[in-house]
């Protein structure tokens, strides 16, 4: 569905992202981990179009969206949950979803996905009127999560949705994500640095280190390799 | 769950009531305007003309969350151009007479939107190239523009130079003031509750999200950026049709600065407090008249004393940032 060639992104002379090449298949969960610094928001920014590749090509559904600015690469159906959430903290709950609607034209359709929001978050219903910078961690991710999904994408990039937020609610969110994942079909490219959550929900796993992939492979027997254990599940 | 879910209840339908009804009292008050005292209704001007400054630069400084420090180039464009369509065409139009008011009116409308449309496209090629850029730039940009519009209409000959234009005919009335006050709040208040207008806020919020949804964030700042300059020319021309004579040294850094006072003063994005705090500022000078030279001192001092106490705006009651 999504498929990354030797995509390098640079900071003026610094390359954060150098020669990075995977591919996502359609219905899968696949998975960036990483430490700090190793390229994961950088790629995943890249992906959206909200940072402009220095080189390299990523092709969505067979057509190159390598440069089209951000709002294009949404329109083609593929959606980011920005790092550390980003909701537009003094638009209510539901003024958020609704922009995430912003390029949905049909009334029923964006009703539907309302729908589809509130059944996977039912939190989020019942604080609909509700100022978003005043919703708790795990309230705002799910809204992030919910305004992404408005935009009815087929390809969900999440960035980080571990971050910051309780034990008890990371849980929640990931099997929230596996649900998404599996009752709608959608696509889903994760970034994380919880590797060992990461590896038990996905499929696929990409190693960035430096802005390389280091090691790629299944999931289940990335779980296992020994060169992860030492550095990223400890 | 679908019980739950309805979309807001639309307030476009007060808004035209609200709009309605300003243009009553505007009306109104432009009749009986012989009975009231000159001075309260130069007051009364000077608060409609600021009141339409600080809500359109309120569109792009409180809603959509860019810092423009130009307003006031954008005002001095409005006003030079509308003035010099009067000057040309009133002679030619209504010959050596005053014209009937409906002639009148109707020269002076065309004068603005001229003006505004001038004033627009100063904003348009001021905004296409900075507000690709994110940040402080614009801060930068804009205070650049306004300090460049002085200059180059003081080399105008055309437009009089330093010395500015004179003899700009009388045209400007309470009516018209208010009436374009309460138009612009009409435009403006619509915009943002619309949902084409929500974008500006989105913009405001995190401009990064706003783009991962798919606003083209550019566009959006552009158009309020525009929207704004377009108002701030109306309310110059209004300035050059009420004062008669305009300087280039009128429409100074200061001028700008006085609007951005107002804006922050009401709360950033805050349409209700910006009017009250654009009325405020334009009294505090006139009250404190009879105190004449340490007028301004205190003027300044209040300022300062504003900004410790209610840092979040003066009119701003809801808790953190501004709200719309």
């Amino acid at each position: 569905m999504l498929t990354v060639t030797n995509l390098s992104v640079s900071y003026g002379a610094i390359n954060a992202v150098d020669g990075v090449s995977f591919a996502v298949p359609a219905g899968a969960i696949v998975t960036l981990i990483g430490g700090n610094g190793a390229g994961k928001t950088t790629t995943l920014r890249a992906l959206s179009g909200l940072l402009r590749a220095r080189g390299g090509s990523v092709t969505f559904d067979s057509a190159d969206i390598t440069r089209l600015p951000p709002h294009e690469i949404v329109a083609c159906g593929l959606g980011h949950v920005p790092e550390g959430r980003m909701i537009f903290a003094n638009l209510t709950v539901d003024e958020n979803l609704a922009m995430g609607a912003y390029l949905q034209r049909d009334r029923q359709r964006i009703a539907e996905s309302r729908d589809y929001v509130f059944g996977i978050f039912p939190r989020l219903a019942e604080r609909l009127r509700q100022s978003a910078g005043t919703l708790s961690g795990g309230e705002q991710q799910m809204l992030a999560i919910g305004r992404a999904l408005m935009g009815r994408p087929k390809f969900l990039m999440l960035d980080e949705p571990s971050l910051g937020l309780a034990p008890r609610l990371v849980g929640t969110i990931f099997d929230q994500i596996q649900e998404i994942n599996r009752s709608h079909g959608l696509t889903i490219l994760l970034v994380e640095q919880n590797a060992r959550l990461a590896l038990e929900v996905s499929s696929h796993a990409h190693v960035l280190e430096t802005g390389r992939i280091v090691i790629s492979g299944p999931s289940t027997e990335l779980r296992t390799d020994p060169r992860l254990k030492t550095a990223y599940l400890g | 769950m679908e019980s739950k879910i309805q979309n807001p209840p639309a307030k476009i339908p007060v808004a035209h009531f609200a709009l309605l009804a300003a243009l009553l009292v505007a009306g109104g008050i432009a009749f009986f305007s012989s009975h009231i005292d000159p001075y309260h209704l130069d007051v009364l001007t000077n608060i409609g003309i600021n009141v339409i400054l600080a809500v359109s630069l309120n569109l792009v400084n409180g809603h959509t969350g860019q810092f423009s420090l130009g307003h006031a180039g954008f005002m001095s464009v409005g006003a030079y151009l509308s003035a010099a369509v009067t000057l040309h065409f009133a002679p030619k139009i209504l010959g050596g007479d005053d014209g009937t008011v409906f002639q009148t009116g109707a020269l002076f409308l065309t004068a603005l939107l001229a003006g505004g449309l001038a004033a627009a496209l100063a904003g348009l090629l001021v905004g296409l190239p900075s507000l690709r850029l994110k940040g402080d730039y614009l801060a930068i940009v804009t205070l650049g523009f306004g300090q460049i519009i002085v200059v180059v209409f003081q080399n105008i000959e055309a437009l009089g130079g330093a010395l500015g234009l004179n003899g700009i005919p009388n045209y400007t009335s309470v009516f018209w003031v208010l009436a374009f006050a309460a138009v612009t709040v009409f435009t403006v208040g619509c915009l943002v509750r619309s949902t084409y207008g929500r974008g500006f806020l989105a913009v405001r919020d995190d401009e990064v999200s706003a783009a991962a949804i798919g606003l083209d964030t550019t566009r959006y700042k552009i158009v309020a950026f525009v929207i704004g300059a377009f108002f701030a020319g109306i309310a110059g021309g209004l300035y050059a049709h009420f004062r008669l004579t305009i300087t280039p040294g009128g429409f100074d850094f200061s001028k700008s600065i006085e609007i951005v006072v107002m804006v922050i003063l009401g709360g950033m994005g805050n349409t209700l407090g910006v009017i009250l705090a654009a009325v405020l500022l334009t009294l505090l000078p006139e009250v404190l008249r009879p105190v004449a030279e340490y007028r301004m001192i205190i003027y300044s001092f209040l300022l300062i004393v504003l900004m410790l106490v209610r840092p979040q705006g003066l009119f701003n009651f809801k808790s953190g940032k501004g709200k719309i």
